[in-house]
Parts: C-alpha cells; structure tokens; sequence
C-alpha cells in the first residue's frame, strides 16, 4: 500500500442524483445535529455507488459542504480506506482476494486471468475502459473460496471457466448473476446439507 | 487532593491531569513528541511510556488520567527499554541528514536519541521516502523527517481555527499535509514550525541561514501589532536572521503572528543610513552636522504655532517623550498627535483608551460584543484568546460591523450605530444579554471609532457600561483595541492635541494648512497635503514619509535600541538592543538629545537612565489620575463597517519585507480551502 494517487482528469462537479440525496438525508439523520461528520464514510460510499466506484476531488467538496466539516476531512478519510478509489476504476471493478484459503484454492489462477483479459496491471482500465482489476485481502468468504468481488457483490467458488466467462460479461457490458458457481446455498455444503437435517429453514 | 507515587515520591495532584502531569510536578522528566500542553491529547508518538504498578505493559503517560494512589515509575529499566524501543520505530524511517537540517541543534528528536537511541540501526529494508508538501511561502517542508506527531494539525484546528491541515493515507504511509498542497491561510501559520519536534516543518525564508548555536539571541518585544508579543530576536552580526516567540502567558502564551515573525527581513532593507537633504527636488546624502544645522535654522524661521510634530506607529517611549520634551522646551509648540488614523480618543482616563478587560480576562468573560472591529487582522495574537475562550466556555460572539470570518462564528447585529442606541435604551434583545452576564467584554475597533460617530459609539458605551455596573476595578468591559505598539504609550506620554471640546484640532490645522512644518517622527501611514510645508522625516525606512521630506534624519529600528512599549493593555514592557543601527543612523532620543544642546536648551538628561526616570514619573501621574467621568453625546447615525487592513502592509517594515509582500500576493489570491461560507 502507497499513498493513493488522485486522478490527472477530473469532472467539473458533482451532485448526488434523486435518490442518493434521500438516501444521505437518511444517513445524516442517524446522527446527531452536531455530529454530522459520523456520516462522511456512509455518503463517501454513496458517491462510489453513483459514479461507477471512484471518489472525484468533486465529490469530496460536495460532501464537505453537505456535512459542513473542512474539505481536508474528507479527503483524510477517502485516503485512509483501501475500499475507495480517488481514480477511475470502470464501471466493473474486480476485487480478487488472495488471502491464504484463497491463494491455497487457486486464486492465482484467477488473477492470471484478469491480466490477460482485463489489463496488465491492477487499477489498469481495461481497453473498452469498463473494467479493471485488483487484489484485495480477505473478504470474508473463506469457505466459498477462491472468490471476487464485482462492485457490491461476490463471486464465490470460482473455475478458470467461470471466471473467464464472466470477466467476458463484464467486458460486454453486463453483470453476470452473483453467488456461488457450484449453485450452492450460501456456504452449505457442495453436496447437499449434512446436518440438522429435521430443520426445514436451516 | 489525590497523591500518586512517582518514583517513590508522594505528590498531590489536581484532578484531570494526567499521568505525565504528575510525573513532571514530581520532578521527573518525560520524553514526548506528541504531546503539547495547549494542544489536545493524541498519544501517538508512544514516547511517554513509564511503568505502572500492576500494569502488565508500558502506560503512555500523556493519554492516561492519573488517580488516587498510582504507583508510577519513570527510571526503571523496563521503562529504558521500552522507550529504546519505541525510539528505535521513529530512527527506521527517519533520514539521517542532520548535518543539513534546519532544526539541527534545537531538534526534539536529536536530543532525546542522544538519551534512547542506538548507536547503529538493525534495519535493513529501504526507508521510506515522502514528496515535499507545498505550505506556504513560510513553511518549508521535508516530509521524509515526520515522524507523525500530529502537532501541527491539531494546532491548525484546534488553536488557529483553520482545519487546513490534515493527515492523509495510513500507518506508513501516512503524510501531512494541506488539502491538495494549497497554502495555510492563517496568520498564526508559522507557530508550526515551532512545534514540529523535528525538521519536517521548517522555515522557508530562514532555510539554511544560520546555526542556532551562532545566533545571539536577545529576548524583546514586538511593535508590529499593539499586543507586545513576547519575542527573542536571534542575530548574526548585524544581520536579525530571525524571530521566534518567548513564554508569556499573560499576552502571547506562546504564539506570535506570521508578521511578527517574518518582518524581520525588512530590518534588512530600504534602511536610511544617513541624513539626507532635499536640493532641487533631489534628495541628497549630507552630513549629520549639516542636516541637523538646517533643521535648526528651519525650526528658528517659523512661528512656534505653526510647527508641528507627529509620532508614528512603531515609536518606543523614550522617543516619544524626548520628542515632546524637545518640542515643548526647545520649539516651545505643543502641536503634537499620535493618530494618524484620526480616530476618537478621550484621553482623560487612562481606562479610555486600553484593553481593560486584559488578554488573560477574556478568558473569563461569558459574553463578547465587537464594534466595529476585525480582530484577526487587528491582533491576531487577541484573537486566538477569543478563539479559545470560545471553546473553552462556548460563548456567544457578538459584533456589530461585519468583520469577515474570525476563525470562531459570530453573529453579525447589523453595522449602523442605531443598534448601538437601542441597545443602551434596552430595546435590543443584546442589551439584556450584557446586563445578565457575569463578565462581558466590548471591544471597540478603530473603524468604530473613525468618523463622526465615533465620539458617539465610545461615550455612549462607557455609559452604558458603567451606569450597569461593569466598569468596576475587578472587571471592566470596557475595551479599545489598538493596533499601534505606540499608539497607548504616547497618549500616556500627552503625544495629542485633544482637549475638552475639540479632539480633531491638530488635524483641522493640518488641512487648513496652518503648519508650515512638519516633523514626521516614523510617521509612514498618514494621508496629508504636503503644499508648501517642510517636512522633516526622522525613522528608520525609507517609506511613504521619507518620500515627501525635506530633511531624512535615519533612526534606529525597533530591534537596534533599548526602549519601552506599553501595549494594548496598559502594560510597560521593556525591549532590548539585539543589533545596531545601520550606517550613521543613531538611536531617535540621542537625536532629539543633540539638537536641543545645539539649539543650547538642553532637555534634562544626559543619559537613557535619567530619561526612564522622568518617563516613569509621567506614566505614574497619568496611572493614578482617576476622573471617573462619563458624557451624554447626542446620536450620530452612521454605518460601522471594519476598514479592510492590508495585514502583510501595515508598517514601514513590513512593507519593506520580501517575505511580507509574497504573502500579500498569496493572501490577494485568496482560495478559501477550509468550509466555505453560504453565500
């Protein structure tokens, strides 16, 4: 990890759309009037969400104003969180975690995979500049491992053949279904449940 | 009171301070980076470890509240080694450029590696490596030496009230920084240079200039604002290399302004080193004997009436008082002023023209009411006070004038002086406000002063102020705020022409062209018609007043004499000799001194012992005369708005500073990075 770098082009300006503002109203009113600043990381991840997963220098103004603390506070938090990005990352951003269960599963593979299809290195916008790629630590899905994560969902017990077939889906434009490539239920087993086999909702 | 044991030895404590605290009224010394006594606590820099009884591991002693019956020690050799420990984390990534850094000599980090450090590094990876962080025209960094105490953010927010600074990325990565590189728009900027425990934070116009163990260093006072900032002016040979701020925490605490600080360079330049004559429109360089001889022949060839005197800005008592002296004995006129800026004075009472409340009150006080008045710019060092007062007792700041952003909210009343009738008549719902409060403060500004309603404005509150009980010995409320280190020492001295009816006489003449001659006494600031007067400039720059004088005598600068200043609060401060006069330029009371034996009417004293005796003599009588006397004026409707001040220009010295006027031009472009204003 370096410090981040921010983008050489920048918009002009930003402004949340329709829903995204009710929904920071929301999160600001979880707070108390004078403890607005609580809210920079839930309206930091909003922006991500809208402007297809990167933080504008934009951004970081209209959230300082809509909260009402110094620019530098925000910035101080965008840098602080390896989850968001100050550079354009495409509208498909992979995130292929190659912590040990992982790694041990195959997540090399996977990674190898990306760099050919999508670009050489991580943070690399793909040629149709809709997608690029990095290698994040654990994401928590161990048992469902090698896994990734494409914006706000995962992508869990990947093959060299299903992870090619949807990086191919996101490059044409598409998000591919989310959840497990073996069909299975969250982290149940492969083969159907084992235990508790009385319970009907387990 | 609670007592803990440090090292084997009781001591009471008072409630809330901390581990450290204690230790140091124990007497045991504690390292630390991080912590600061005016700043809040980070306990980041994990220097402060000491042991405590039935703690497992080191406690660092600045975050950690001390209690009853603490057993702590701080020279054990599990506390050594943990504070080795700890030195040998900041020494990994710490370059070892001392022989060409700055802070060499006067660094936190230098000396307390000569107590924990080692003498090689067991690490072997690469250092890390952090780009320079562009902060200004006054602070120069190296960010590769931070070692993330955080010192300057918090001063930045907490002290400055400029959230300008902030620290960006995390754990090794992390760095210091402004938002996007822009410069620190504050004029307390430069304290953090101070602060910085080591050379990450430097000063640009000092950089590589002098060692501190070269420097003599003489500790002073400042002119360049009305506070009296406690300063020592470092000097190499001739030359002031630079100033930093001393301890005092009934004025300054220990912060000065960016122009106290960086004016200092203008000692260097446009100085007037030798008597200049005005030949066909020509100045030309002459000779001390022939110059003054002029002047005397000049001063001899007019009425006594028609000669005039005027005392500038930066003026220390005892030129001011053997300027007096040499007018009333010598010329025999007593057409004499101070205020350049032609405001409302009324110098029957000491009371009328001072900081009444004192810096320290303010403090105290529950309840602030500005007039006419922008104490950011006017007194900056004021202004942190207010500033802390606001934080510490969350009061409410009033002002009437808009006096753009403080560092702290206010509520801006209006700006016309109706608001101040019906706040007398108690109309305004501010006026119960002031009644109610245990210890208000108004603070009356120049701008609130100037003009015609300005007698009203002054008169009218010091009424009001005294008829509700407020103007008492314990606490008085009523405040003017100077901006001239002079300006209260020669109303002290009777520098003005002011009596019971007429307050703007000197200057009604001064239009009228009733003066033939005119002696400028470091005067730089005043707008005047020179026609066919003589004028005569004695100072030590050459500024806007040598450039229309006939006669230039070159006096000493601030620095280069022994002199006393009372500042905005009434207080008599001493200032010391740091350096010389340049060329042939003398100090101003010898000049007054030499002409008064040449005219053969000696002024009294022969040396600067005599002259402080009858000084102090004079202040004395004017500290004791009491009136007691308040006036009914009739109202004077008039807007009040706070004159805009060309901070990095208000004095001759300043105007002469390269470092002054490149924060002019940054300050014009002014680019507002902390939270922008509604509008």
């Amino acid at each position: 990890m370096s410090i981040k770098k921010i983008s050489n082009i920048q918009p002009e300006s930003f402004e949340f759309s329709k829903e995204n503002l009710t929904e920071a109203e929301k999160e600001i009113r979880k707070y108390p009037k004078d403890r607005k600043a609580s809210a920079i990381l839930a309206l930091l991840f909003l922006v991500q969400k809208q402007n297809d997963n990167w933080i504008p220098l934009a951004a970081i103004k209209y959230v300082a104003k809509f909260l009402g603390v110094p620019y530098i506070q925000v910035y101080e938090v965008s840098t602080f969180y390896s989850m968001f990005n100050l550079t354009p990352v495409g509208k498909y951003f992979v995130q292929i975690c190659t912590t040990t269960p992982c790694m041990m599963r195959g997540s090399k593979k996977i990674v190898d995979i990306c760099k050919k299809h999508i670009s050489k290195n991580p943070y690399e916008l793909s040629e149709n500049k809709l997608c690029s790629w990095t290698e994040v630590e654990c994401l928590g899905a161990c048992v469902n491992a090698p896994m990734m994560q494409i914006n706000q969902d995962y992508f869990e017990d990947l093959d060299e053949n299903r992870t090619e077939e949807i990086i191919q889906t996101l490059l044409d434009d598409k998000l591919p279904k989310p959840g497990s490539a073996k069909n299975r239920k969250n982290t149940a087993p492969e083969k159907g449940k084992t235990t508790l086999l009385e319970v009907k909702n387990a | 009171m609670p007592k803990v044991l440090v090292n084997n030895k009781e001591v009471e404590f008072e409630e809330g301070m901390t581990v450290l605290q204690a230790c140091e009224l124990a007497g045991a010394e504690i390292p630390r980076f991080c912590y600061h006594e005016r700043l809040s606590i980070a306990g980041n820099c994990r220097m402060c470890l000491v042991e405590l009884e039935k703690s497992p591991k080191p406690i660092a002693s600045c975050a950690m509240p001390a209690t009853d019956g603490m057993k702590i020690k701080t020279n054990t050799p599990f506390v050594d080694k943990a504070r080795k420990g700890v030195m040998e984390f900041l020494l990994a990534n710490h370059p070892l450029d001392c022989p060409v850094c700055d802070q060499g000599g006067e660094c936190d980090l230098q000396d307390q590696s000569l107590f924990y450090g080692f003498d090689h590094s067991r690490y072997t990876e690469n250092k890390r490596q952090v780009n320079e962080k562009y902060m200004g025209p006054l602070i120069k960094t190296e960010m590769t030496r931070c070692i993330h105490c955080t010192r300057c953010i918090r001063f930045a927010t907490e002290v400055a009230g400029i959230p300008e600074l902030g620290a960006i990325g995390r754990g090794e990565d992390m760095e210091i920084t402004t938002y996007l590189e822009k410069s620190m728009e504050s004029e307390l900027s430069a304290n953090v240079i101070d602060l910085c425990p080591v050379g990450a934070l430097t000063s640009k116009p000092y950089a590589f200039e002098a060692r501190p163990w070269d420097l003599k260093k003489t500790e002073t006072i400042d002119v360049m604002d009305a506070v009296g900032s406690n300063i020592r002016v470092d000097t190499y040979g001739w030359e002031v290399k630079r100033v930093l701020p001393r301890v005092n925490e009934d004025i300054n605490e220990e912060w000065i302004s960016d122009k106290t600080r960086y004016a200092c360079d203008g000692l260097l330049k446009q100085r007037l080193d030798s008597p200049y004559i005005r030949e066909n429109g020509i100045l030309q360089k002459s000779s001390w004997e022939q110059a003054l001889k002029l002047l005397i022949s000049k001063l001899q060839s007019f009425k006594p009436n028609e000669v005039a005197g005027l005392v500038g800005d930066l003026a220390d008592l005892e030129m001011i008082y053997s300027f007096k002296s040499f007018f009333e004995k010598c010329i025999g006129s007593t057409n004499l002023e101070c205020r350049q800026d032609r405001i409302y004075i009324n110098p029957q009472e000491r009371m009328n023209y001072i900081f009444n409340s004192s810096i320290n009150g303010i403090e105290d006080c529950d309840f602030i009411l500005l007039v006419g008045t922008n104490p950011r710019l006017e007194a900056t060092i004021l202004n942190a006070r207010i500033r802390k007062a606001y934080i510490k007792n969350k009061l409410k700041i009033y002002s009437i004038g808009d006096a753009g952003d403080l560092t702290y909210p206010y509520q801006n009343i209006g700006s016309n002086t109706s608001i101040i009738r019906e706040i007398v008549t108690g109309s305004h719902e501010i006026s119960h406000k002031i009644k109610n409060a245990k210890k208000p403060i108004i603070i009356i500004g120049d701008s609130a002063l100037y003009g015609k309603s300005g007698k009203y404005v002054f008169e009218t509150l010091k009424k009001f102020l005294s008829d509700n009980n407020f103007v008492k010995k314990d606490w008085n409320a009523l405040n003017i705020l100077t901006q001239q280190a002079s300006r209260v020492g020669a109303i002290d001295l009777g520098v003005h022409s002011i009596n019971e009816t007429e307050n703007f006489s000197f200057f009604d003449k001064l239009d009228n062209d009733d003066f033939k001659l005119v002696y400028l006494l470091g005067v730089d600031n005043i707008n005047f018609d020179k026609k066919n007067k003589f004028v005569i400039y004695q100072g030590s720059h050459g500024d806007k007043g040598a450039e229309i004088a006939d006669i230039i005598l070159p006096g000493a600068a601030y620095t280069e004499k022994n002199g006393l200043f009372i500042n905005l609060e009434g207080k008599l401060q001493s200032a010391y000799k740091a350096s010389y006069p340049p060329g042939d330029a003398r100090e101003d009371w010898v000049i007054f001194k030499d002409l008064a034996n040449m005219m053969k009417k000696p002024l009294g004293y022969n040396n600067a012992k005599n002259l402080r005796e009858s000084i102090n003599k004079l202040i004395q009588t004017k500290i004791n005369n009491n009136v007691k006397k308040t006036n009914e004026v009739d109202f004077i409707g008039e807007n009040i708005l706070v004159k805009p001040i060309d901070y990095y220009y208000t004095n001759s010295i300043a105007r002469s500073s390269k470092v002054m006027s490149e924060c002019r031009q940054i300050s014009k472009r002014y680019l507002f990075t902390g939270i922008e204003k509604a509008s």
